[in-house]
């Protein structure tokens, strides 16, 4: 089962996100227009990246008076994985929810500045957050499948929010099973619970059914952080393989963590972003004091 | 030391006095009922209509309870189902406060207020008739549906709702696909509940709907013979043949109840194993 997307797909995306999320009208024009033509010879891999480049700037973020994100500029790169580390409470998960505008969904919560999908500000006038999410994925905390739902019923349940045809279904779901690991362990029993899993499992199911919709980005709010070792490794190993497919961001309070899975790492103090770079440079030699004593475990 | 242990003791023990209490109220009731209705259950009894004299039966005030009930939930049960999906996903913290308070005082009316409403609005002026009293056991209905499903739909974690908002499901959407199939079981149990709690009501029925003939009525828009009225008026009778009838309509009733109330618990703990597991 190839989980790669059509060049068809590819290009009926593009279409929907310049349909579904009006442009400002003060946004300039794309530097470099996306592909759509199916005669160009690049891969549906590459015309993949031509829109999931996501790049915050100036993000703040409040819950009421309290100012969570402090004017945050960052970028996820297409086809890495950046990691967001920091103490508990310094707006690393703010942050992310504020991309696929997850944050706005708690009463008295809202934020500013421009949280751009290449070049679409997510945040707009008039941008509909039902389309920001079918771009933007998440994965929680805690593995949340539906409990009422079987198995396949879970990875369905994006597709059928959003009206994706019923003879296309079975297909993408399989397909999101094996691109999230999850096949060789539930074929056959597919109409079985989604909870009847175990944690580890459930948490893949619930990356499955993130990469069903095919989103452009994948965010990852500490995923392994109520898992064992063992599924924290599988999860992990599952980071690595998806990166070329989707962009990938992870919350993480786990620096170990963050070394393995993270090609760019960004450490976050009290709402602000402190530094970003290549992870190995974070881990060893940070440009930032703190970075260096948050990294050598000085504190948080 | 002694002394702490002593007091311990005493109020273990008057705790446990208490509790063996309320469970004895209840076996004495059900005891009682059982031994001077349970006699009186036979297929006549159940079939045949109420009489002012002669043996008779309760089938014409089963079928007219059953047609109020199935009403008065009808009425109650969406109404209060739509309530309870305002308040605990789409209202703001302040008018869900209200609208639960109020919803409470509701529940906290005395019935006969209740009834004494109806009557001047659907009685006066027209006549008795089985709407009127559906109405009645709809008011009484109404705030125990809300209240219930309310407390059942805001268990559901908030992180399985979240995950519905993430996957670009619309709130409504995740409402209905998500959290109200997460909730459902919890949800009848509420509505089994306040169907047992309505089926047992007298006080609106006798303002709205009591005067009716012994002859099975099937058309709301008149007075409809029903089981609460029915006991009410075979006990206040000198004849011992109608007081045993009374036992026995009131062995019916309570076998329903209880029965609706096992259901009801069974179903609520099944939704608990499955939310249990969602934690």
């Amino acid at each position: 089962m190839d989980y790669e997307p059509s060049d068809v797909t590819v290009v009926d995306r593009k279409d929907e996100i310049t349909s579904r999320i009006p442009r400002p009208a003060e946004a300039p024009a794309p530097a470099s227009p996306p592909q759509q033509s199916s005669e160009t010879p690049a891969s549906g891999l590459e015309r993949m990246h031509a829109t999931r480049h996501i790049r915050l700037e100036d993000l703040h973020a409040y819950y009421g008076s309290n100012h969570a994100v402090k004017g945050v500029n960052l970028s996820f790169e297409p086809g890495k994985v950046t990691a967001i580390i920091g103490p508990s409470g310094c707006g690393k998960s703010t942050m992310v929810r504020c991309v696929n505008r997850m944050h706005e969904e708690i009463p008295g919560a809202r934020s500013q500045g421009r949280v751009l999908l290449d070049d679409v500000d997510l945040r707009g006038p008039g941008v509909d957050v039902v389309a920001v999410r079918r771009f933007v994925g998440m994965v929680f905390q805690k593995a949340n499948p539906f409990p009422t739902m079987s198995i396949f019923d879970n990875v369905a349940a994006g597709l059928r929010f959003t009206g994706t045809p019923r003879d296309e279904i079975t297909d993408r779901v399989n397909a999101a099973l094996e691109a999230a690991g999850l096949w060789d362990e539930v074929e056959g029993r597919l109409s079985e619970p989604g909870m009847s899993l175990s944690g580890g499992q459930q948490q893949r199911l619930c990356i499955a059914r993130a990469l069903a919709v095919e989103p452009a980005v994948l965010l990852m709010d500490e995923p392994c952080s109520a898992l064992d070792p063992v599924a924290t490794l599988k999860i992990e190993e599952l980071i690595g393989q998806l990166k070329q497919r989707v962009t990938i961001a992870v919350v993480t309070h786990n620096m170990q963590q963050a070394g393995r899975v993270a090609d760019t790492t960004a450490f976050m103090l009290s709402g602000e972003l402190v530094e970003v770079g290549p992870t190995e440079k974070m881990f060893t030699n940070p440009d930032d004091e703190r970075t260096e004593q948050y990294v050598t475990g000085k504190f948080g | 030391m002694r002394r702490r242990h002593a007091i311990n003791r005493a109020v273990e023990v008057s705790c446990w006095t208490a509790a063996l209490l309320a469970v004895a109220v209840l076996a004495i009731v059900l005891v009682s009922i059982a031994l001077k209705g349970a006699g009186e259950i036979n297929l006549d009894f159940l079939t045949q209509n109420t009489s002012s004299f002669g043996v008779g039966g309760i089938g014409n005030a089963l079928v007219g309870t059953g047609i109020l009930i199935g009403l008065a939930a009808l009425m109650a049960i969406p109404v209060g189902i739509l309530i309870a999906i305002y308040t605990s996903e789409f209202a703001g913290r302040r008018s869900g406060f209200v609208i639960r308070y109020v919803l409470d005082i509701l529940n906290g009316v005395p019935t006969i207020i209740t009834g004494i409403f109806v009557f001047a609005l659907l009685v006066v002026g027209h006549q008795q008739s089985g709407w009127a009293g559906a109405v009645g056991l709809a008011i009484v209905m109404l705030p125990l549906v809300a209240r219930s499903c309310h407390e059942v739909l805001a268990l559901v974690p908030g992180h399985v709702k979240e995950a519905g908002l993430a996957l670009g499901a619309s709130r409504w959407r995740t409402t209905l696909s998500v959290t109200v199939p997460t909730a459902l079981s919890g949800m009848i149990t509420g509505a089994l509940l306040a169907v047992a709690r309505a089926v047992g009501e007298t006080a609106p029925l006798l303002l709205v709907t009591s005067i009716y003939p012994d002859l099975l009525v099937t058309d709301p828009s008149q007075p409809l013979p029903n089981v609460t009225v029915t006991i009410f008026r075979y006990s206040e009778t000198p004849d011992p043949v109608k007081h045993a009838q009374a036992w026995g309509a009131a062995f019916i009733l309570i076998l329903f109840v209880l029965a609706l109330s096992i259901v009801a618990r069974s179903l609520s703990a099944r939704m608990r194993r499955r939310l249990g597991a969602a934690r």
